[in-house]
């Protein structure tokens, strides 16, 4: 039973990089079976990029152009005027100034509903696992049983309780939905990584006269990076990506961009754009395109961690 | 410097009584040694000790305080485990004096102390690096500093070698012998290596099943073992046993097979197993038994020859060049004032 190394995987020590391949293996032979992966491969990330293509060239052209047809055709006469219009100029309902009142508020909301349920999950998965409490086991259970239970279900005791309130359509109102929502999984994902952590770690602590918060901050936070980064991808992408909650509970002054660009391209008056359209879906996209490129493995670390929940 | 004392105490973990009414006193200055298979609870003890688990009934008391119930920081005690525990994203300096930071010691204090520590252990040129960056030994090191700089009364092991390999063990065995001969502190030290526990130990106290068998100094447990437990679990080779009879003059008797002398202090007329240790068996041309060697174990310096005669394998060491192969019927004597009698039922000393 040898315990190597008490240091959990912190982000230098533990890339999911591949390890080093023997020499021999080095040299690779085209076989049928290759060419075969490597043209499934291809036509699997064709079939994924195609409509990306689709939405850049259209978003580029004028509608003049657009009505001629040929989608996958590159843009005659190249232009940024969508752009510009979807930015700041469409009409997302009453007011035509473009999804960018979208995108702040969508940063407003994304914001505190990412730190706050990490630092709230963190806190539980380390009471959970290291304090455990009397019915830690039973308040976990309960805590799970929540992840099961579809959101829409929640919506309409949740519309009373926030009325009651006298918070509902509020930027508090969404944020605390968020949080609502992105507990059970935020304390399950640190619950597991703290489980992990030796027992005697925590120990050490006490006998050091660490209380439970100096504990959780200068012990257990600090090592809790991945973790942490795996949870702020979650917590990002599923609320940026959040629609139905923005909807209800977001109140008109503070729309996401998400239920912007619904109305942005549902409009059922005027002529569709759909160069303007295109560049909308594009801008309210970025955010999550953005994190899936520039956090790699840890994204895949948490689709992972994300298969867990059900 | 402190005592420790514990007075019936009980420990039930998830409904199984781990501890079971025991007492134990451990004087001040005692490099004390907790031995036991996996499982006896010894581990437990150390853990209650420190605070780290609830006792049910009983009390603690450490330097004369009770402290049945205080917090583990309270006890002035230090700890180190065997999985090092120590904290990883600090330096090696901060993990030592992160204690002495939580209590508000002054800056010049905790300086003064971490570089008395560092000086002892030979931490002085890691002092800036990060528990991954350190070989195992130098990890356990540091756990040891982080203790020592408590100067805490009393210092509790759990099992802090296993982790290491065999070389270094003997090695941060020998600098913890004599670091507690340096520093003269109460020292409690659970461990199931018994090489470990025969040389630190000032006592051992040898447990099974929550409860003690026996306790003792090293010399003590090995050569007057409580029990056959006790026997069996000391000594490697571990001690043949053979089941015979004391007569009326105190006799051993086992089917004309094996027979002692009388012995003044020897029980007589009734059952009892001879416990014989492999040192006290000698192969020599002049033995009054014969037996049929099986195994010929060479260890460099010595050679453990394994004899067969009747039912009983005993083991003998053999400090000499002599050559012999299984199937040998070899000469060999028992030394009767050295060996073990056992009641044959409850398995204690007679």
């Amino acid at each position: 039973m040898k315990m190597e190394s008490i240091v959990p995987p912190l982000p230098a020590a533990a890339p999911v990089a591949a390890p080093a391949r023997p020499a021999r293996r080095a040299r690779r032979r085209w076989t049928p079976a290759r060419i075969g992966l490597y043209v499934f491969l291809l036509g699997a990330a064709l079939f994924f990029l195609l409509p990306l293509y689709v939405m850049i060239v259209t978003s580029m052209k004028s509608m003049d152009e657009i009505r001629q047809g040929g989608i996958f055709a590159l843009p005659l006469a190249p232009t940024l005027q969508p752009w510009r219009l979807a930015w700041s100029g469409v009409c997302t309902g009453a007011a035509c100034d473009g999804v960018r009142t979208g995108f702040w508020n969508s940063v407003a909301i994304t914001v505190p509903s990412t730190i706050l349920p990490i630092l709230l999950g963190a806190v539980n998965g380390y009471a959970l696992s290291f304090w455990r409490p009397r019915g830690a086991n039973v308040l976990f259970g309960i805590l799970m049983a929540g992840a099961f239970v579809p959101v829409q279900v929640m919506i309409y005791p949740l519309v009373r309780v926030m009325a009651l309130a006298g918070i509902f359509g509020s930027l508090p109102a969404i944020v605390l939905v968020h949080l609502v929502f992105g507990m059970p999984v935020m304390t399950l994902l640190f619950r597991n990584y703290y489980c992990n952590v030796p027992h005697e770690l925590f120990q050490a602590a006490r006998i050091d006269g660490g209380g439970f918060w100096r504990i959780f901050l200068q012990v257990m936070l600090p090592m809790s990076l991945p973790v942490v980064v795996v949870a702020a991808i979650m917590q990002v992408t599923g609320v940026w990506n959040d629609y139905i909650l923005g909807l209800v509970f977001a109140g008109r002054d503070n729309m996401p961009m998400m239920v912007q660009l619904n109305n942005v391209i549902n409009t059922t008056t005027g002529v569709r754009q759909y160069n303007v359209n295109m560049a909308a879906t594009i801008l309210t996209a970025l955010v999550p395109l953005a994190l899936y490129f520039f956090s790699g493995r840890w994204f895949v670390r948490g689709i992972a961690a994300g298969a867990v929940k059900g | 410097m402190a005592n420790v004392s514990l007075r019936k105490l009980n420990i039930v973990l998830g409904g199984k009584p781990i501890i079971r009414d025991l007492d134990l006193c451990v004087e001040p200055g005692e490099f004390l040694v907790l031995l036991g298979p996996s499982g006896c609870g010894k581990s437990t003890l150390l853990h209650s000790i420190a605070g780290l688990v609830d006792t049910d009934s009983g009390a603690i008391e450490i330097g004369g305080r009770d402290m049945t119930d205080a917090d583990p920081s309270e006890r002035g005690i230090g700890m180190v485990f065997q999985s090092y525990a120590l904290y990883p994203t600090m330096t090696v300096e901060d993990n030592m004096s992160f204690g002495l930071r939580i209590a508000g010691t002054p800056k010049a204090e905790i300086r003064r102390r971490v570089d008395r520590a560092a000086a002892m252990l030979q931490l002085d040129a890691l002092l800036r690096r990060k528990p991954a960056q350190l070989s195992g030994g130098q990890r356990q090191r540091v756990a040891i500093g982080r203790a020592l700089v408590r100067e805490a009364q009393v210092f509790l092991f759990d099992e802090p070698l296993s982790n290491l390999d065999a070389k270094l063990r003997a090695e941060l065995r020998r600098e913890l012998k004599l670091l507690h001969q340096t520093l003269g502190s109460t020292m409690i030290y659970v461990t199931h290596d018994q090489v470990e526990a025969m040389t630190l130990a000032s006592r051992i106290v040898v447990m099974q099943g929550g409860e003690i068998q026996q306790i003792g100094t090293p010399l003590d447990v090995y050569e007057r073992p409580a029990n056959r437990f006790v026997a069996g679990f000391l000594g490697a080779p571990p001690m043949a046993f053979v089941d015979g009879m004391l007569d009326a003059q105190g006799r051993f008797e086992d089917d004309g097979l094996y027979w002692l002398p009388a012995h003044d202090a020897r029980p007589a007329g009734r059952p009892a197993v001879l416990g014989i240790r492999p040192e006290y068996v000698e192969i020599h041309a002049g033995g009054d038994l014969v037996g049929e060697v099986t195994l010929v174990e060479p260890m460099g310096n010595h050679q453990v020859v394994w004899l067969r005669r009747g039912r009983a394998a005993l083991a003998s060491l053999v400090h000499d060049a002599r050559r012999f192969a299984p199937g040998d019927r070899v000469a060999f004597s028992i030394d009767a004032t050295r060996v073990s009698l056992f009641d044959p039922v409850s398995g204690n000393r007679l």
